[in-house]
């Protein structure tokens, strides 16, 4: 029977992974990830998981095990925060370029520096392009469902794949919520047994994996590796439509949540925890007689860029979160993703980015409407009063005064 | 232990074909280690002169699995080999039986992968890390690395008028694994087939991590004729330049006892890299050497239960 638990982010993904019961978890505590594998450690204390839990030195080691243990043919797991990600980050492009199916919760936090351990993307925005897939989410009820969707989608046989789930360091790790566990058998039975077609402990099938891949081959094995993240949006799909008919979930599911968006003029981008502030905006605008909506990214590697081109086109006004800067860039790496779908299309919206909440600050209603005050008035005059903007900063701030 | 006859007849696991240098003194270790077992192997090697050579793809030369991760993690790659095979022979998903074994040069092992090694050898995985010391980044051209001896000339610390190659002493591997105090721990040399099938074949017998440290001289690096390099390494174990001995269990036991003990001097005269000691100005750099190959000398021996004089303080 599904169960309705109090319980953090942190505590909600070590009950997806107590329920995943993987073969193997290679772990390393780092804020604000640390809770989860303390609660995991607690499971495996008690004899609820019968997994292999390797205590490794550092999160290189744990990506380096994991790889490894996953390539022998053992389903594998991990989970990361921010310095951490960064740590993995040559393994992450060996762990998706050997097609081993990982799934490893990154609780976001920002990176050093200076040193911060609060919430914020710029942890996984740089390992954006390390080939996995990228699931966020808005809540721990959410956090929970990604994990369990990501084993199936990672290990489909046209997907393997590695997938990280994103939820936001502290608001959603540390948060108490109401989140409804699924009951543990049906949960068991929804991901299945991993079965991979290629195995180190395979004995009567020896293989060479990792091979000195030079330029006659190395450019088209690079080429083929996209196969598996473009036939995943499907995949994403399928699954999360499977999942909300077993489970009668009632979370996002698609590569998106649309709000508001039937007839809107204007609207906001978030991802994460931000989406439920961007929907209270949106209702106290919509009061007001403005047409405002919100659209929740869920799925931000594959980049669903033709559904998001889409679903923007008929706007006057369009507001892109980023709460990670790409520096040297244009705002955020959401924005330029976002710009890029939107590229081409006759109707392009008045579109301004917003930065906001790096290390950790606070993100509320009133900061998302003084954008929709910009946006507005960029929409009415032609002209924004800036492209780029950063939410709750103290913009007059000079360090020589402090 | 094996005799030479039996340990020829085992089926070969690394074939001939690779592209290792003529002479190189990494393959006959190798393919000696995996002699030593009749179980299935996972070999794990570290990005380097062995990996490189032996899997350039569509070839591979191993007929066992293996994989290659990156430089500075074979030993935490491997060790999630060996969890992975513990759990899937718990639930019976693999019913035969394995052994892992990890490569790493010095460079993969002494510098870049020594918190890897250090981690998977204190968590207790039952695996055997094989380091093929040939002293310096043979793969990229000889850089030296913190086990390239002092006065070796590399490409990074090339002789010059005012250099005279590598300065300072090279690290103890050997000793710091022995402080992790794992079940086995072992040094030998690439020239002695006996010594080393016999530490391999402890190593692959032991429940838990071992850890065992090869010289193997590395012809372009080293700068010798290629039909020389075991009695290089036979040299080296005659000047006490690379002794051979073990740590079984706690326990430190000399394996080779030179008769007479060379001076070092017949070691670097065989190899190009130490050509430029040999200058009448240089003759300070052979003695600094031959005095850290003494105090190590008498510190095993003394670890070894073979000198009742406690070691001296480093000088």
């Amino acid at each position: 029977m599904p169960e309705l638990l109090a319980l953090t982010g942190n505590e909600a993904v070590a009950h997806a992974m107590r329920q995943i019961n993987p073969d193997v978890v290679a772990v390393y505590p780092i804020t604000p990830q640390t809770s989860m594998m303390q609660k995991f450690a607690d499971f495996k204390a008690d004899g609820l998981v019968d997994c292999e839990l390797v205590l490794v030195e550092s999160e290189h080691s744990a990506m380096s095990a994991t790889v490894g243990s996953q390539a022998a043919g053992a389903r594998s797991m991990t989970a990361t925060a921010a310095c951490g990600l960064a740590l993995m980050w040559e393994i992450l492009g060996i762990a998706s370029a050997y097609r081993l199916p990982i799934v490893m919760p990154v609780v976001n936090r920002d990176l050093s520096g200076p040193i911060n351990i609060q919430g914020d993307h710029s942890d996984t925005m740089g390992a954006r392009d390390c080939g996995w897939i990228h699931l966020f989410s808005e809540n721990a009820q959410e956090a929970y469902e990604n994990t369990i969707q990501a084993i199936r989608i990672a290990e489909h046989h046209n997907v393997l794949t590695p997938a990280m789930v994103c939820l936001d360091g502290f608001i959603i790790s540390h948060g108490v919520e109401n989140v409804t566990i699924y009951d543990d058998a049906a949960v068991q039975k929804f991901i299945g047994e991993y079965n991979p077609a290629y195995m180190l402990l395979d004995a009567a099938k020896p293989m060479t994996l990792g091979a000195l891949d030079f330029s006659d081959f190395y450019f088209e094995h690079k080429v083929k590796q996209l196969d598996g993240i473009n036939a995943s949006p499907q995949i994403i799909l399928d699954v999360g439509k499977e999942f909300k008919q077993t489970f009668d979930g009632e979370e996002c599911y698609d590569f998106f949540e649309l709000y508001q968006m039937e007839d809107a003029e204007y609207a906001v981008v978030s991802m994460g925890s931000t989406a439920a502030t961007a929907r209270m905006v949106v209702d106290e605008l919509r009061d007001k007689g403005i047409k405002a909506g919100a659209l929740k990214l869920r799925v931000y590697r594959p980049f669903p860029s033709a559904e998001i081109a889409q679903a923007l086109s008929k706007l006057k006004g369009l507001i892109v979160m980023d709460r990670a800067i790409a520096y040297g860039g244009m705002g955020g790496p959401v924005n330029i993703d976002i710009r890029c779908a939107m590229y081409g299309i006759n109707t392009t919206p008045m579109t301004l980015n917003y930065i906001y909440g790096l290390g950790g600050k606070p993100i509320e209603p009133e900061h998302i409407l003084s954008a929709f005050d910009e946006l507005l008035y960029a929409v009415k005059t032609g002209k924004p009063k800036r492209a780029i903007g950063y939410l709750n900063l103290k913009e007059d701030y000079d360090p020589a005064t402090v | 232990m094996a005799k030479l006859k039996d340990l020829a007849l085992k089926p070969e696991r690394l074939t001939g074909g690779h592209r290792l240098c003529p002479g190189c003194g990494v393959p006959h270790v190798a393919r000696l280690a995996l002699r030593c077992t009749d179980d299935h192997l996972v070999v794990g090697a570290s990005t380097g002169c062995l990996e490189v050579s032996t899997t350039i793809y569509p070839y591979s030369a191993w007929k066992c699995s293996f994989i290659h991760n990156a430089f500075e993690n074979v030993a935490a790659t491997v060790s999630g080999v060996e969890a992975a095979y513990r759990a899937l022979k718990k639930r019976g998903a693999v019913k035969e039986n394995f052994k892992f074994i990890a490569f790493g040069g010095d460079g993969g092992t002494y510098d870049i992968g020594l918190q890897s090694l250090s981690g998977a050898m204190e968590r207790g995985h039952n695996m055997v890390y094989i380091c093929y010391d040939n002293e310096a980044y043979q793969n990229t051209g000889n850089q030296r690395s913190s086990s390239t001896p002092m006065g070796s000339n590399t490409t990074t610390t090339p002789v010059g008028s005012e250099s005279y190659g590598r300065v300072g002493k090279r690290k103890d591997l050997t000793a710091i694994m022995a402080a992790h105090h794992i079940p086995y721990v072992a040094q030998a040399g690439a020239h002695n087939w006996k010594d080393l099938s016999r530490k391999f074949e402890r190593a692959l017998e032991v429940e838990g991590p071992a850890f065992i440290n090869v010289l193997t001289p590395c012809v372009p690096g080293w700068k010798y004729d290629g039909k020389n390099t075991i009695n290089i390494s036979r040299l080296a174990a005659e000047t006490c330049f690379w002794p051979s001995y073990e740590i079984d269990h706690g326990k430190w036991k000399l394996n080779f006892f030179p008769k007479e003990k060379k001076p070092v001097e017949e070691f670097l005269k065989t190899q190009g890299r130490f050509r430029h000691l040999f200058r009448p100005e240089s003759r300070h750099v052979i003695d600094l050497l031959q005095q850290e190959v003494d105090e190590y000398w008498e510190r095993l021996l003394f670890l070894c239960g073979k000198s009742d004089k406690a070691p001296q303080a480093a000088k």
